[in-house]
């Protein structure tokens, strides 16, 4: 249970994304190269702020 | 699904809850109410509107299908279009459509008394805001996560299109502008809550730091350190709050504050993102959901009395904090909450490109919505938890109660809400403020009255810290709203600018990003200096201005969805969306006609600046009034014309919906419908991705 709540949090907060990007990634291009994670982090948060992301 | 006779008595009882709770809320006179009944009132109301009406919105209108691929799975990229958990989804959408809108709105509303924002926030809610989020976000799933903007031109025409882009990039100017006037009404000759606020700079700095080079990637980590040093910061206000030599640096005139607003909405537009705006963002978002969280539990633990009266006698349009009757204004003071366009970006943007299934639409789109709504209602009852004397002591701005203490009780007790100078005092003396008197724009009377519930609740002789606490809290997103507007208006800009010229398109050219965010930021400084410089406050312009501006946007969205659902061949159900594009094209009309032709000098823009100009002329104004009148007088007159641009846009964009419709159902060609065809979903039936 404990395990279930410290996993949605990560998930919730991005905090695992690079984790989920990697899975993604073994299975979707497997062979290629992947990003590292500070390149990785880098990418993503020039592409979550473009863009509407905030509400009034 | 058959319903057991278990849960139909259940529901049965839901509803006798319910209409109870509404009717003792609605009826209740002379005494004072319980907040649990706004509470069950609003549970019992969100319930049935959830369990009946989203349900068959999904089940005959949208009709939902379990068995199609969704954006997330066709297009799985792992990063912006991936199949993600419904309840992440729900976290991400509920924080992307709360924002300080939601606690400001109901705040200011309270000015009519509780009913009728308290009945527009839930009417409104569940039959218009809910199903505006709910109908967008399916739509934009069912063509591959696109915006409103995009699915404006595609379904309704070219017209449709522009005025969605022209609508958010007004929009965005007008609610930074008012948004950072509440921030600076909360901080001017406030040392405590100035110091509290600029520190939040650095810390957000530090974290983006700490995130982006020391362990890259850690956001929890980076966001705990960030919030302890925000609570420092609360506390180390105190601190300069009482320390001589430092007090004076953190003393500053609204005008001076506007400026630094001004200058740090420049700075944060132009520094990269990963170094302020995105942990501001972290912080912010923690603080938010964990406040909103804290107040819920204080309210259900203490149960405060609402001593705000049922109906207040300004519903004729005489009140102090901005004026205009109950209807229309009731209708666009308080738009997040209840109907809010901004959702429909929201709704059209992130928020599709992660559902896993189409049967979530409901919870995130109606579900998201029924939240911010409670979020609204938990506003209403902090302000209204208030000694109405001292609500609008606070928020009654000088120029209409006068500027010295003595003359503004004398004022607001004659109304009929009696309070003291001594009383005013204690209180500012027990929140750690000199004073408390014309912080117009609901912030600080919604910290007073987070301070009294958490105080009562959590033990009272933080109240102070409380206080300072819930400015930060409001301050810390309100600078998140600023910057995150300021960029995507640069970036709408630049793509309009880009068709006249393409190098000024590109979003990386520094001299475009360096004149764009400048334009941007010159657009909303204007409007925030005026308000600064206005005796009557300013809110009593911006907020109706930003009001009938969101709710253009709500009507541009409800008549995309209408003009689907014709195209789709379920006129029957069109009113679904077209009921409540009907009542907020009335009210926005109305108030904008309000606005532009009221003769009454603080209701009508035209009639103030005439008004202003007479007395100008004549002599009439005091010098220190008469330095800033011309400028007031143009504003005004710009605020008509801006108003009347509002509605020409909704009216075109309700016309160009019912011309395609009309053409749809006579069997004439209209732009093909743009749904992406349907794939069977590959993912189990109970998959979740994690």
């Amino acid at each position: 249970m404990l395990h279930k709540i410290w996993r949605f949090i990560r998930q919730v907060s991005g905090d695992d994304a690079y984790e989920r990007y990697l899975a993604h990634h073994a299975a979707a291009h497997p062979g290629e190269p992947s990003l590292s994670r500070p390149e990785f982090f880098r990418r993503e948060q020039e592409r979550k702020w473009n863009g509407v992301r905030r509400c009034c | 699904m058959k319903s057991t006779i278990f849960q139909r008595i259940g529901w049965f009882l839901v509803a006798i809850l319910g209409a109870a709770a509404v009717g003792g809320i609605a009826l209740n006179r002379g005494e004072s109410i319980n907040a649990i009944w706004f509470i069950a009132a609003a549970a019992c109301v969100y319930a049935l509107a959830y369990r009946f009406y989203s349900a068959w919105i999904a089940a005959r209108v949208l009709v939902l299908d379990e068995t199609r691929a969704t954006p997330a799975e066709r297009l799985d990229n792992g990063r912006d279009f991936m199949p993600t958990n419904k309840w992440v989804v729900f976290g991400h959408h509920f924080a992307a459509i709360a924002g300080p809108g939601p606690l400001i709105g109901p705040t200011l509303a309270a000015q009519f008394g509780y009913l009728p924002g308290t009945l527009w926030i839930l009417v409104g809610a569940v039959l218009g805001g809910c199903v505006q989020d709910m109908t967008i976000l399916f739509f934009s799933i069912r063509r591959d996560g696109r915006s409103l903007g995009q699915m404006a031109r595609d379904e309704l025409g070219p017209i449709g299109g522009a005025a969605a882009l022209v609508g958010t990039l007004m929009i965005m100017v007008i609610l930074i502008a008012v948004l950072g006037l509440v921030v600076v009404n909360a901080m001017k000759h406030s040392p405590w809550a100035t110091s509290t606020v600029a520190a939040t700079i650095p810390i957000a700095v530090l974290v983006g730091l700490y995130m982006r080079n020391i362990r890259p990637g850690r956001v929890l980590e980076g966001s705990l350190i960030g919030l302890a040093l925000l609570l420092f910061a609360v506390a180390g206000g105190g601190w300069i709050d009482h320390n001589e030599s430092l007090r004076p640096l953190f003393d500053h005139e609204g005008l001076t504050l506007a400026w630094f607003v001004i200058g740090y909405g420049f700075l944060a537009a132009i520094l990269p993102v990963w170094l302020l705006l995105a942990p501001r963002d972290y912080l912010s978002t923690f603080m938010k959901l964990g406040t909103i969280f804290l107040l819920t539990i204080a309210i259900v633990l203490m149960r405060p009395e609402i001593k705000m009266p049922a109906l207040t006698q300004f519903i004729d349009g005489s009140g102090p904090i901005f004026g205009g009757s109950v209807f229309p204004f009731v209708f666009i003071t308080i738009a997040c909450g209840a109907v809010s366009g901004f959702h429909a970006l929201i709704a059209s943007g992130t928020t599709p490109k992660l559902l896993a299934n189409e049967r979530d639409i409901r919870m995130i789109g109606y579900g998201g919505m029924v939240l911010e709504s409670f979020v609204a209602i938990m506003a209403m009852i902090a302000a209204t938890v208030l000694d109405p004397g001292v609500f609008f002591a606070i928020n009654s701005p000088a120029g209409v109660v006068g500027k010295e203490a003595a003359d503004a009780v004398a004022k607001i007790s004659s109304w009929g809400f009696p309070v003291t100078v001594e009383q005013m005092e204690f209180l500012a003396k027990e929140m750690g403020e000199k004073t408390l008197f014309a912080r117009t724009g609901g912030a600080p009377s919604l910290a007073v009255g987070m301070a009294s519930i958490f105080g009562s609740a959590f033990g009272n002789g933080l109240l102070a810290m409380w206080y300072h606490f819930a400015i930060m809290f409001e301050a810390v997103f309100i600078l998140t709203a600023l910057d995150a507007g300021t960029r995507v208006g640069r970036f709408m800009l630049q793509d309009m600018l880009g068709n006249f010229s393409p190098k000024l398109g590109e979003t990386s050219w520094y001299p475009s990003v360096l004149l764009t965010s400048g334009m941007v930021v010159a657009a909303w400084g204007y409007f925030l200096y005026i308000g600064v410089i206005d005796p009557n406050g300013g809110v009593n312009i911006l907020w109706p201005l930003f009001g009938i501006s969101n709710q253009m946007l709500a009507a541009i969205a409800l008549s995309v969805a209408t003009g689907i659902l014709v195209k789709s061949g379920k006129l029957k159900y069109a009113w679904v969306t077209g009921a409540p594009l009907a009542w907020l094209a009335m009210v926005t009309t109305s108030a904008a006609w309000e606005k532009v032709f009221s003769s009454d000098v603080r209701v009508g823009f035209f009639a103030a600046a005439n008004d202003m100009a007479d007395k100008l002329a004549s002599g009439a104004l005091p010098a220190a009034k008469a330095k800033f009148a011309p400028q007031l007088i143009f504003n005004q007159q710009l605020d008509a014309w801006l108003t009347i641009f509002f509605v020409v846009v909704l009216w075109v964009v309700i016309f160009d919906m019912l011309r395609v419709a009309a053409r749809y159902l006579r069997g004439k060609p209209v732009l093909p419908l743009s749904e992406s065809p349907h794939e069977p979903s590959r993912l189990a039936e109970d998959w979740v991705r994690d």
